[in-house]
């Protein structure tokens, strides 16, 4: 019984980080249709720069959030300036794209290892969030149920800004039709920008956030991106909706599997995908089909 | 197109007699490796160039190649019966892959192929008995066709440097047919080549049959030459840097992939001993790639190449981009 | 990478005879015209290069120390980065031997990495000493030019079993590692010990290599008094912290990866209190380790673990089985007997020698984990001297038994 409420909240803990990994991903697949394979590095980079702040290695020590939102704000502005300078130019070449993205994250990787070294940094739990919440004789950490709140407020925000805001509604009517919003009047390349800058912020976000749980590494990049495409897939591309649950039916099959089906531990993730892929191509929630 | 041919045979009398100006065996091994990582390049541009099938999957089906091999060798049977049936296993995964994949296009095909490589990625490791988990597979001798042993590197230089012409042959030769006209045809316009009668599904499938037996084929090369095969050949890295191999020489091109393959290959064998951070160095060159010439190197090359010709025999700049066939 | 780097400017001959004095030599070898070429095969990219870089540290800090002068031979230092694939470690090794004509390898890192040369190796003739710790390296498939200054996978394990079966009194252990050769076999030695000192191992659990969170497995563990880990880079660090943040509290022992040195400066609380057996430990008080330690610390600020000092001491047995071998390294057969028959005195991870397979038998360091002036560090506790990759075993009935693997020994239900 024990074991099967940790894995439950485990999965939804997981799932919670994943959204705000994929949440990115999604939004700017969405948008503009590119598969953003840079998306893990710039996970793994909000999660260097955070770290960086929260350790100390620049000789001062920074609050863990401030550190967070530090390293979200300097991620989206490096992403925002990939948008202008090199991803602007290629529009619909995809495999321009594949390219560019790739070779950014080959650049990033390598640049993590110039700057950091090959140690593993670990990042201390936030003051006042790295107790254990005892639910008789159940302990669940009280960071990682932080987790599912932070995921949550930041669903909330971007379903907000989606949904309520101007800029939302510009988001929106590109992903359904970048044309006729063109026609509109909606300046759809600043739109582009804006949404990947606002995708690498979140990412890097994620990477910090996950900081405490998943420590930073280099190869961190790798282990994390086949994640947010799983998620991606399964939930369906452009739908916050669709990212949110998709994530945590992704902490789900991760958790649940990995524990029940140890000999499949390698495909678990990926046979769902497969099957998603096969069955319904647009995912559970995804507008048209990719 | 006379330039042209001119510079295709000097490429070729150089590949030819390669084994006399290089500096040494370690270069001829070197050349060995761009020959059938451009095979398999090669092999790979049929579906992404000329299909626009991207597949994010390839080193599995490579690695399958390898795998059977070796693990028909361990079985005590010769290289020909190796050989054999690496072929025919490699091409028919392949036939599974893409009675899979085929069911979608554009990033659904990318993201079924990226799931069915890690599949394949998973059962190398976890498959013990059948693949000696990441242990891998050791090869301990090459074949010896016709009393010359592969073992000797300038006799296994210019047999893989035959197979290798005759891969670019077979891909020239079915560019310039009809099929793979209707393959491009598919390509840029699937709903009309299907309003005009033609099967799209099939068309892709022979596609992906051609892919499956110029993949197999460079696989049982690489694991005679590496001698060793093991799960990180068909990791999603590996899959990446083949197709980045294409996109950065040019897809939808016959010389695009052995550029490509030339490049990656150069760079992490040669240039990475000069170069400490020789990873950040190939990233940057992707992106220096997508800079100048987004359309690959070969194609970019060509068009530079135009334009400085152009310039020099008429006044004006104006120069209609893609309009011949690039080599 | 590829780094030539010679020193012109120091006199060999005093220079090589002030540093053997240290090393407690027999009198200095002739002098030989030729340099002395070494390789060193690393991985300097991706996940690997934590490893990879601590292992080139080594090897330099010990060529800084002897001048880069072995037996009265100039060396030349050759680096090359495999990229952590098997194919681009077959690829260097090849540049190393063909291209640049080294006369000795050390290196690879991996074992995936040194199973793709093995071949290539025995047939080029080069003697090779590397840190993996792929058992039938040195067991079933002994490959004649290859040492091992080291350990096997689970040479450190036996006598973390004999601790944990006898001082820690554990009876019932679950153990988790990933699920490769090398975890296989850590936990596999472990159990063979564990067992035969009467306890039981109750489970055997394997994350998959890619792991970002251990949590699902950490769930398994139940039923038990203690737990055996062997993870290996920075797996560590992360396993012990979601072990944590689960909340169990049971005693963990690992091996000579699990609780590397070289981790402590990255570490939190979550590991205080782990025990771990290593060939190398940071405290050991030899004349070499204290100069070791300080060299390691004032070229590269930090502390040495378990990679830099392997390479340390490879380096070390290649500049002695020179001497040994009155400088010549020409014959490769002669060579490689004069490197197997290395004993040092004093190394930074103690005494060492050779057996006849060419695996390092030495003392073994068990270590536990504590805050120590404000900083974690290993403390060590206990010494096992003279271990073998055998441990107290009959090598005949060893070697007829099966390789360590996932399921031998197999589980006792």
């Amino acid at each position: 019984m024990n074991f099967w409420l940790v894995l439950t909240v485990n999965s939804v803990t997981f799932g919670g980080l994943l959204f705000l990994l994929s949440a990115g991903f999604s939004l700017i697949f969405g948008l503009m249709r590119i598969p953003n394979l840079t998306h893990g590095s710039l996970f793994m980079l909000g999660a260097y720069i955070g770290a960086t702040f929260v350790v100390g290695l620049l000789g001062f020590k920074l609050n863990f959030w401030l550190a967070a939102i530090l390293a979200a704000l300097a991620v989206a502005a490096l992403g925002a300036l990939a948008e202008r300078l090199l991803l602007r130019r290629l529009p619909g070449d995809q495999l321009a794209q594949v390219l560019v993205t790739l070779g950014l994250s080959f650049m990033a990787a390598d640049f993590c290892l110039m700057v950091w070294g090959g140690d593993p940094l670990s990042v201390a739990t936030p003051d006042g969030l790295d107790g254990f919440a005892r639910f008789g004789v159940m302990v669940f950490p009280f960071y990682r149920l932080a987790i599912i709140v932070i995921a949550a407020m930041v669903a909330i925000a971007l379903w907000l800004l989606l949904d309520r805001t101007r800029l939302g509604a510009m988001i929106r009517a590109g992903v359904d039709d970048p044309d006729m919003a063109r026609v509109v009047g909606i300046r759809v390349s600043q739109l582009f920008t804006i949404v990947f800058a606002l995708g690498a912020g979140l990412a890097a976000f994620a990477g910090i956030i996950g900081g405490p749980i998943l420590s930073v590494y280099p190869g961190l990049d790798q282990d994390m991106l086949p994640l947010a495409l799983v998620v991606v897939i399964l939930g369906g591309t452009g739908s916050l909706l669709g990212s949110f649950v998709g994530s945590i039916i992704v902490g789900f099959i991760y958790n649940f599997g990995q524990a029940l089906l140890p000999e499949l531990a390698y495909f678990v993730l990926f046979m769902p995908m497969l099957l998603v892929l096969l069955l319904r191509p647009q995912g559970l929630f995804g507008r048209h089909v990719p | 197109m006379s330039a042209r041919n001119l510079a295709l045979s000097l490429a070729f009398t150089a590949l030819a007699t390669l084994p006399f100006w290089m500096p040494g065996i370690y270069y001829i091994n070197v050349g060995s490796q761009i020959l059938f990582y451009a095979i398999f390049a090669l092999g790979l541009n049929v579906l992404v160039g000329y299909a626009g099938l991207v597949s994010l999957g390839h080193a599995g089906l490579f690695g399958i190649a390898a795998y059977a091999t070796g693990y028909m060798l361990q079985l005590g049977y010769g290289h020909s019966e190796a050989i054999l049936v690496a072929l025919v296993i490699g091409v028919a995964s392949m036939a599974l892959y893409a009675l899979l994949s085929l069911r979608s296009t554009g990033i659904g095909f990318i993201m079924i192929t990226l799931a069915l490589g890690e599949i394949l990625w998973g059962l190398a490791y976890r498959w013990i008995s059948l693949t000696g988990g990441d242990n891998g597979i050791n090869v301990p001798t090459r074949p010896e066709p016709f009393g010359y042993s592969l073992t000797v590197p300038t006799t296994f230089y210019y047999v893989t440097l035959i197979i290798f012409v005759a891969s670019v042959f077979m891909v020239a030769v079915f560019v310039r047919s009809p099929f793979g006209a209707a393959l491009m045809g598919t390509r840029d316009q699937p709903r009309r080549m299907n309003a005009l009668g033609y099967h799209v599904w099939m068309i892709r499938f022979y596609a992906c049959l051609f892919s499956g037996l110029l993949t197999a084929v460079s696989g049982i090369l690489f694991v005679y030459y590496t001698q060793f095969i093991s799960p990180q050949t068909l990791s999603l890295t590996s899959s990446a840097e083949v197709l980045l191999m294409v996109i950065s020489g040019g897809p939808g091109t016959l010389l695009g992939p052995i550029v490509g393959a030339a490049l990656v290959v150069v760079v992490k064998t040669v240039v990475s001993g000069f170069v400490v951070r020789w990873n950040f160095l190939l990233g940057a060159i992707f992106v220096a790639i997508v800079i100048l010439m987004p359309e690959g190197l070969v194609p970019g090359t060509v068009r530079l190449w135009r334009l400085m010709w152009r310039k020099r025999a008429s006044a004006d700049g104006v120069i209609p981009a893609k309009t011949e066939p690039t080599p | 990478m590829s780094r030539k780097v010679t020193r012109r400017k120091f006199m060999a001959a005093t220079a090589a005879s002030a540093a053997l004095a240290t090393f407690k030599f027999p009198a200095p070898a002739i002098a030989q015209a030729a340099p002395f070429k070494l390789g060193l095969l690393t991985v300097k990219t991706g996940p690997l290069a934590q490893g990879g870089i601590q292992m080139e540290q080594g090897v330099v800090t010990f060529l800084k120390e002897k001048n880069y002068t072995f037996a009265g031979r100039k060396v030349e230092f050759i680096s090359a980065d495999t990229g952590g694939s098997p194919a681009g470690t077959k690829t260097k090794a090849q540049e190393l031997v063909e291209r640049e004509k080294v006369d000795t390898i050390v290196g690879p890192l991996a074992a995936f990495e040194l199973l793709a040369i093995t071949d290539y190796i025995k047939e080029q003739k080069v003697p090779m000493l590397s840190l993996a710790g792929a058992e039938d390296m040195t067991q079933r498939r002994p490959n004649p030019y290859f040492l091992r200054p080291s350990a096997t996978s689970a040479q450190a394990m036996h006598p973390m079993a004999d601790f944990a079966a006898k001082e820690l009194k554990l009876k019932r252990v679950v153990t988790v590692s990933e699920d490769f050769a090398f975890g296989h076999e850590q936990m596999g030695g472990f159990q063979q010990t564990f067992e035969e000192n009467g306890g039981k191992i109750v489970n055997k659990i394997w994350p998959p290599l890619v792991t970002p969170d251990y949590t699902p497995f950490v769930a398994q563990i139940q039923d038990c008094d203690g737990v055996c880990q062997g993870f290996a880079g920075s797996n560590p660090l992360r396993f012990m912290k979601q072990y944590a943040a689960a909340g169990l509290k049971y005693p963990v022992v690992t091996g000579e990866t699990g609780g590397d040195d070289a981790l402590m400066r990255s570490i939190g609380d979550e590991m205080l209190g782990m025990y771990s057996c290593c060939p190398y430990t940071l405290d050991l008080a030899t004349d070499s380790n204290k100069r070791f330690v300080a060299a390691m610390q004032k070229d590269y600020g930090v502390d040495p673990g378990f990679y830099a000092a392997g390479l340390y001491v490879a380096a070390a047995t290649v500049a002695a089985g020179l001497e040994k071998a009155n400088g010549k390294s020409d014959d490769k057969e002669a060579f490689v007997k004069a490197l197997r028959a290395v004993e040092l005195q004093d190394s930074p991870r103690g005494p060492i020698k050779y057996d006849h397979f060419g695996n390092v038998v030495g003392d073994f360091y068990i270590r536990r984990v504590e805050k120590i002036d404000g900083k974690y560090a290993n403390k060590t506790l206990k010494t096992y001297h003279n271990v073998s990759q055998f441990w107290t075993y009959d090598e005949k009935k060893f070697l007829e038994a099966p390789v360590y693997s996932r399921n031998y020994p197999p589980l006792k239900s």
